[in-house]
């Protein structure tokens, strides 16, 4: 490779989550915080949740990563939100890139980021409320 | 706009129009006696001249090739087996072309001796670690001329001093100076010099190595003996027509093109560093070609700058990790001392003589207000994120960050 051959093979469902993250923002008094970091290329990921009554009521992130990462973070926030913690906990990384009509092979550990990212946010609220 | 030109450039009219004839009307094989074989003769003899002429060589200096990648296949394998027998020994930058840097891997595995020179925080090589890695082995120094990625120029007539005087071949890849810097074959004391017409508005699938009277190298393509038995193949005329009148055009040119693009260079870079917060300059300031910059911007990531560039109209390039088919961040910014996260955010924007007019204060005002879109959505920006720490307990053994 050159420099960049950016692989443009995204979905429209990626491209649209990429270009209009939903939910991509910080939670001031969030219930867990949960921030990782993907190995293979060194990007970083932070999930915010609420939880009110076992149920996440309010999910956010903050990505540093590519289109793929940014529209995996997004997508997950909208399956996560109005879920129990074990619902939550059950989301697969399959469940993400599924819901975005698929990425590209060499963008799956993106959604590794996301579904890891939803976890490390859901043992960070149950470390502080046990 | 196109800002990638460094990748490739689109094919001028006029090397189009040059080029027409030689499709139908003139299609005839150069080593055939009749006329028509005879006038694509010509054609490629004319071109051989204007090839010449641009690097200030001889026209029996000029082998027609596929390309840069093959110009470098040629120079250094083409001289490493001729030269097998006086030694086993190469010297090279870590910045190169992978046309150059994988072809010398190859050779490693047929046991040759690689040493690659560091290059400092700005992309140049020492003088001094060239001289301390000559040995009595050294067949060959290959160092390019001004690199793909951050535009940076080596000092390449020193370097072919110090070739000479220990009786070292010396190649250097003058894909990205060619047309844009003088690159005159005589004053750089270079042995062999690798060209790509895609790179000047020419074709592509087109180029051409200078070999310097009286170095031998031993042919990687045989068969039926054109070019001097070098480099066997019916000759590509058209191309070989279009990527000699590209050459003519940007020798003509070059003075003007210089003036013209180093000034918008010039002015991009004062904006963007005065602009946006947290913004850098990979590669030395003034030692670069006319019309490369590369930029790096703490905090994002380059694919998804790059997409939202590409969504405002402005295709570029980035050496993200994320954008390469390894994952793997660019090793030629990782050779300037970055570390992997900050090559993420990284930029390159290459202009060509023939990009349309580019409004610079329209651009900055883009870039800035895409790197700032980003660095909101990113927990890097962040100040209270510790992410040292979080990258090292996420990370797998082979983390670059512990
Ligand atoms: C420095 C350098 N060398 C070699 C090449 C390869 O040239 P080509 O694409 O003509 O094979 C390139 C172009 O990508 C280059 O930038
Ligand atoms: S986050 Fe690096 S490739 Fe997706």
């Amino acid at each position: 490779m050159d420099v960049g051959d950016v692989n443009m093979d995204y979905s429209e469902k990626v491209m649209d989550h990429f270009a209009n993250p939903r939910n991509c923002r910080k939670i001031e008094d969030a219930d867990g915080v949960g921030t990782v970091g993907n190995p293979t290329c060194g990007d970083l990921m932070t999930i915010y949740i609420k939880v009110d009554d076992d149920k996440i009521t309010d999910i956010s992130f903050q990505t540093f990563g590519c289109g793929a990462a940014i529209a995996t973070s997004s997508m997950i926030t909208e399956i996560a939100v109005g879920k129990t913690i074990d619902e939550a906990l059950n989301i697969t990384r399959n469940d993400v890139a599924n819901e975005l009509d698929g990425l590209p092979p060499i963008k799956m550990h993106c959604s590794n980021l996301a579904a890891d990212g939803l976890r490390a946010a859901i043992e960070d609220y149950q470390n502080k409320n046990h | 706009m196109y800002l990638d030109n460094s990748a490739t450039t689109q094919v001028s009219e006029e090397v189009l129009n040059e080029m027409k004839p030689y499709f139908r009307k003139e299609f005839g094989n150069p080593s055939t006696l009749y006329s028509i074989g005879r006038s694509s003769k010509n054609a490629l003899d004319q071109s051989r001249q204007k090839v010449a002429d641009a690097i200030n060589a001889n026209p029996d200096e000029i082998i027609f090739t596929s390309g840069g990648s093959e110009s470098d296949n040629l120079a250094i394998k083409g001289l490493a087996f001729k030269l097998r027998k006086k030694g086993n020994h190469i010297i090279t930058s870590n910045i190169e072309h992978p046309a150059v840097k994988n072809t010398l891997k190859f050779l490693e595995n047929l046991d040759y001796n690689v040493s690659y020179l560091p290059v400092d925080e700005n992309g140049i090589i020492k003088i001094e670690d060239l001289k301390n890695a000559i040995t009595d082995d050294t067949i060959l120094i290959t160092i390019m001329h001004a690199n793909n990625e951050i535009g940076t120029i080596q000092p390449i007539e020193e370097i072919g001093k110090i070739a000479r005087e220990n009786n070292i071949i010396f190649h250097t890849d003058a894909v990205q100076s060619f047309g844009k810097i003088d690159v005159d074959v005589e004053k750089l004391n270079v042995d062999l010099l690798s060209l790509s017409s895609h790179k000047i508005n020419g074709p592509k699938g087109v180029g051409a190595l200078y070999i310097k009277k009286g170095i031998r190298l031993e042919p990687l393509i045989h068969g039926g003996g054109q070019e001097k038995g070098i480099r066997s193949g019916t000759e590509n005329v058209p191309g070989i027509v279009g990527f000699a009148k590209a050459c003519e055009i940007v020798s003509k040119n070059l003075d003007k093109n210089y003036k013209k693009l180093s000034s918008i260079r010039d002015e991009l870079i004062d904006k963007v560093l005065s602009t946006i917060p947290e913004s850098y300059l990979n590669g030395d300031r003034n030692r670069r070609l006319p019309n490369v910059v590369n930029f790096r911007f703490k905090a994002i990531e380059g694919e998804s700058l790059i997409l939202l560039l590409d969504a405002k109209g402005y295709q570029a390039s980035t050496g993200s990790a994320c954008s390469s088919n390894t994952l793997e961040a660019s090793p030629v910014l990782t050779a300037l001392g970055l570390d992997p996260v900050d090559v993420h955010g990284s930029l390159r924007i290459s202009l060509s003589p023939e990009s349309e007019e580019f409004n610079i204060d329209e651009f900055v005002e883009i870039i800035s207000d895409v790197v700032s879109r980003l660095r909101e959505m990113s927990p890097l920006w962040n100040e209270d994120t510790d992410y040292e720490g979080i990258m090292c307990s996420q990370h797998s053994d082979g983390c670059r960050r512990c």
